[in-house]
């Protein structure tokens, strides 16, 4: 099979929008918010490599054009920041104050957490920038000596996670104002609490993408500060 | 032909950020090097937001997919899954709703405090 599969090129590219398609397809159906056609695809290819005995590194090689995607799909996040910049500009200190306390709270659990369980210093900081959206995060767990594809796990659970609790959470906490619920569901839970931000309401949404940016940012900068301090 | 040029700008900046991030001795990657220099270049107007939109919209709509080579990595990985299970459930769950927490408590606070654009959300509680 493998011998066969180094013959074609197209392969890996194709499995992966092939795989989403499907993933993106059951969501629909179901409406369950927790089967992210990201964790439907992943599992399903990685069932497929297994059963047919095809090795990662060759999957890997054949669908670098979709990771090569990645980079400039990050640095376009500028782009809704930009958009948004007068509702930035008018409540900076509030969204400023709220991003940065967030990510504190995110690296300072996790650097907490890693002491309590004696966490190994690579499995620490893959787990510490697990809040922010996948590319800044899978980046800075690799700068940090963590693992970029469990990074990357952690993260979409993360976002699944906030996804399913932020209307609860936000509710029983009596945050109220859409500006701050926006923020808080970007800076915990990235891109897939932001499908649940936008549809909680306009500015809810718009919030929460300014947060995955202003928070991916911060933590850039922090996790490094932070991962002096792990065990 | 518009779109290619667009996403040649949006790689030009990609790369000065590769750039940037070999050549400062800072751990941050060329992602967030590359983003903050987009945002200039917007800014100070080397480029109208037209000259990168579309492109850049159309990459971010795609995003998620993008990261199926990275998260299929994690079979490579059972070895430390094991280990990472119990701190990868804590993480997720617990301190997800906690930094949501507090995240939305301070901004809500602050925003009161400053007093603008303190418009109560009005929606009848159910």
């Amino acid at each position: 099979m493998t011998e066969l599969l180094a013959k074609f090129a197209t392969w890996g590219v194709l499995l992966s929008i092939a795989a989403y398609g499907l993933g993106l397809y059951i969501q629909r159906k179901t409406r369950r918010p927790w089967l992210h056609p990201l964790l439907l695809s992943s599992i399903l290819i990685i069932v497929l490599l297994s059963g047919l005995r095809v090795p990662y590194p060759d999957f890997k090689a054949s669908a670098s054009p979709v990771a090569y995607l990645l980079l400039p799909a990050t640095v376009s996040l500028a782009i809704p920041l930009y958009e948004q910049w007068e509702l930035l500009k008018k409540n900076t200190t509030a969204i400023l104050i709220g991003c940065f306390s967030g990510v504190l709270a995110s690296l300072g659990s996790i650097a907490v957490m890693a002491w309590i369980l004696r966490m190994e210093r690579v499995h620490a900081a893959t787990l510490l920038p697990k809040s922010v959206t996948t590319a800044i995060g899978m980046d800075v767990a690799k700068t940090l000596g963590g693992m970029a594809p469990l990074a990357a796990a952690a993260i979409i659970l993360t976002g699944i996670a906030g996804n399913l609790i932020a209307e609860w959470l936000l509710k029983a906490l009596k945050i109220e104002e859409p500006l701050a619920r926006g923020i808080a569901i970007g800076t915990s839970s990235h891109a897939i609490g932001t499908a649940k931000a936008l549809e909680l309401g306009e500015v809810e949404g718009a919030m929460s993408g300014l947060a995955i940016a202003v928070a991916g940012v911060m933590t850039a900068v922090l996790a490094p500060v932070v991962a002096v301090l792990l065990p | 032909m518009s779109y290619i040029f667009q996403f040649c700008r949006i790689l030009a900046v990609c790369f000065l950020g590769e750039i940037l991030a070999n050549l400062l001795p800072l751990p941050i990657p060329a992602s967030v090097y590359g983003l903050v220099l987009l945002l200039v270049a917007l800014k100070i107007g080397i480029f109208r937001l037209e000259q990168v939109r579309d492109a850049g919209k159309f990459l971010i709509s795609i995003m998620s997919m993008l990261f199926i080579p990275a998260a299929v990595g994690v079979m490579e990985l059972w070895d430390d899954l094991g280990t990472m299970l119990i701190p990868c459930i804590i993480a997720t769950v617990p301190i997800t709703m906690f930094v949501m927490g507090v995240t939305g408590i301070v901004t809500q606070n602050v925003q009161r405090r400053i007093g603008k654009g303190g418009t109560k959300h009005d929606r009848v509680t159910r």
